[in-house]
């Protein structure tokens, strides 16, 4: 590693300046902001606010729908992780394996990863539409008279479908490129050592793997509880009432919707301190386990 | 244990490019076999196909008996050691050597028992507990073999594994991996590209080039007798002298010099071969005369590099010699080596004339019996 000195002791601090900038504008603010906001109602005309305590986070926790929201995010959160990483694996072992038009198959499947998450939903609200929708028109001759935007479990459905589409090429590309940093002769020898590529699989390729799965599954827990507000929005947008969302949507309903800032100030910032202590847990619990090469 | 017999085996890449072309090789049971070729001559090729990591295009190879064109790897009977070692980063010294085993459903007190017998002839035993990253490059060779021979294979193949060894190490690592294929007489098949390595390993060495085989013999054998001009100038530090000659009347010129040597040969161009190390200083006499440029002093031998005829060549003597002014050189006759000019094959010479050629030599010739002078 090479070391750089500096004449001026403060010129290193002047070259973290902007990236501090950044993270206290954009995170530390708005985190203090919520959490002072939290303790407050504010007026939805904005003309005071009154302090109230704990109040917003007993109205939270204990009002209305929260617990089912928040019941059915951590099953939404669970299922598009777990079925997005491991699609994202599959495929890329299988991309791995193949020798010819490889480069073609990678570009097919890492595409998708250039959509942005509103047109993803965008993509996912035409696919699943009542009259024109490809996939509505399919399950239909199977029976299903699938109704996204009025049946909950339908929309609940095309929410995960489109979530996990959309996270698929970006969990495709970091398995694949840790599936090429294990050395070729490794494999060779586990190809000697033992014949079931799949307990090969198993045994030694997902070992390996480790550090790049470890990482992922923090990304996708964080995509599936934050970056999945865009697709949620277009799937539930202007449809009917009854209809799943998660935490992060409601803490927007019911801030921008419905006026209430300091309950959903209260709400974020128990998304928040969820967040934390599921991130600490993993890096004590589950982090032991990982092998770094 | 067992036989290997390699027969008529190509590999063909895609687009036509024969990497290995028409290797027949019978490897007797228990016999150290090496592989050695400069680099892209198809030996590391070979070996994987007889691992099974790479397709035989043609031919077929069997070992014990079995063909195993289309038999898995692991079903081969086979332990390979490789050049990065390519140990598993992940598991313990125990567990690397007990993963080959215990996928083939071995006994937990059987694994227990050969890992623990290959750790102690290998000395690894305080290391059993240890991942691979905190071991020593030499320590982690030793694991590699110790991963092959837990398993009790028909036999071993080595890819180069002592090319990432310092030289120190390099040396005393050969000696233990011939002591232990001596011990264990397992049928062995080594890959180098190191002449050294493959000269002192080998029971008999298959020496390639350009996919082909260019000879198969002991050591000794292709060192004396090379096949080929490509054979005598691989085999042998420093390279053999190949020098442009021609026989006329059964006398030899070197260039356009008359050399006085004499060979029962028809008249026309060869390559002449002298090793280094055959040659001899004369101080006086009928020796040709050898201009020096430049002299290598190796410690245990000098290597005099010079122009013979117009020629370079290389003289290796003893360190302590002194140098006389007037450097003339002698070879034993019998240590001459020719090869035919357009396709490299060695030459035999009919038995050695009666009448030397040139009136020269004659002195020389009568003096020193076998010797015969420049």
């Amino acid at each position: 590693m090479k070391r750089v000195q500096f004449n001026n002791r403060f010129l290193p601090y002047l070259f973290l300046l902007p990236q501090m900038a950044v993270i206290v504008i954009f995170f530390y603010w708005p985190s203090i902001q919520a959490i002072q906001s939290s303790f407050y109602i504010e007026d939805p005309f904005g003309f005071g606010s009154t302090f109230v305590g704990l109040r917003n986070y007993h109205d939270a926790l204990f009002g209305g729908d929260y617990l089912n929201i928040a019941v059915f995010t951590v099953w939404f959160t669970i299922v598009v992780t777990v079925l997005s990483l491991s699609i994202g694996l599959l495929l890329a072992v299988k991309a791995d394996a193949i020798l010819r038009g490889a480069s073609a198959y990678k570009t097919a499947l890492i595409a998708v990863y250039a959509v942005a998450p509103p047109a993803a939903g965008l993509i996912g609200s035409m696919f699943f539409d009542q009259h024109i929708g490809p996939f509505v028109k399919l399950v239909s001759y199977f029976g299903w008279d699938m109704k996204v935007g009025v049946n909950y479990y339908d929309t609940a459905f095309a929410m995960i479908f489109i979530s996990v589409w959309k996270q698929i090429p970006y969990n495709f590309i970091f398995c694949l490129s840790g599936l090429q940093g294990i050395p070729v002769s490794v494999r060779e020898a586990a190809t000697i050592d033992c014949r079931s590529g799949f307990r090969r699989f198993w045994t030694v390729i997902l070992p390996l793997l480790s550090p790049t799965a470890f990482f992922l599954l923090i990304i996708n827990m964080t995509y599936s509880l934050f970056d999945t507000f865009g697709i949620v929005d277009t799937v539930v947008k202007d449809k009917a009432a009854n209809n799943p969302v998660t935490l992060v949507y409601k803490i927007y309903l019911d801030g921008f919707r419905g006026n209430d800032l300091g309950g959903s100030s209260a709400q974020s910032v128990i998304l928040m301190i969820v967040v934390f202590v599921l991130t600490i847990f993993q890096f004590r619990f589950l982090e032991r386990r990982v092998h770094y090469g | 244990m067992a036989r290997i017999e390699i027969a008529r085996v190509s590999k063909i890449y895609t687009g036509g490019v024969r990497a290995v072309s028409d290797v027949d090789i019978d490897i007797a049971d228990g016999e150290f076999i090496v592989l050695v070729g400069p680099s892209g001559c198809g030996k590391s090729t070979l070996l994987r196909m007889v691992a099974g990591l790479e397709t035989i295009s043609e031919g077929s190879v069997s070992i014990g008996g079995r063909r195993i064109n289309d038999v898995e790897p692991a079903e081969r009977d086979i332990a390979m050691v490789f050049q990065n070692y390519a140990l598993y980063p992940h598991m313990s010294v125990y567990k690397n050597l007990a993963y080959g085993l215990k996928n083939r459903g071995t006994p937990k007190a059987e694994i227990d028992a050969r890992v623990a017998e290959a750790a102690r002839m290998l000395e690894l035993e305080p290391y059993l507990e240890r991942k691979p990253r905190a071991l020593s490059g030499g320590q982690r060779q030793r694991v590699a073999m110790g991963r092959a021979i837990v398993r009790k294979p028909a036999a071993f193949l080595f890819d180069e594994p002592l090319s990432n060894l310092d030289a120190k190490l390099r040396v005393s690592m050969r000696g233990e991996i011939k002591q232990l294929q001596k011990r264990l007489g397992t049928t062995s098949i080594y890959v180098t590209h190191d002449q050294l390595e493959a000269m002192t390993l080998a029971d008999r060495l298959v020496v390639l080039n350009g996919g082909r085989i260019e000879q198969i013999g002991a050591p000794l054998e292709v060192y004396h007798r090379p096949a080929s001009t490509f054979v005598a100038s691989f085999i042998g530090s420093p390279a053999m002298n190949l020098l442009p000659a021609t026989v006329f009347n059964g006398g030899i010129l070197i260039g356009d010099q008359l050399s006085g040597l004499s060979a029962n040969l028809p008249n026309g161009h060869v390559t002449l071969g002298l090793r280094a190390e055959d040659l001899r200083l004369v101080t006086q006499g009928t020796g040709m005369p050898f201009t020096i440029s430049f002299i290598e002093d190796l410690g245990a031998q000098r290597l005099l590099h010079g122009l013979c005829g117009g020629h370079p060549l290389v003289v290796a003597v003893s360190p302590d010699l002194d140098l006389p002014a007037n450097i003339r050189l002698t070879i034993a006759a019998d240590r001459l080596h020719f090869f035919a000019v357009d396709t490299g094959k060695r030459i035999e010479p009919g038995p050695a004339p009666v009448q030397p050629a040139q009136n020269g030599t004659e002195t020389a010739a009568s003096e020193a019996g076998m010797t015969a002078g420049f």
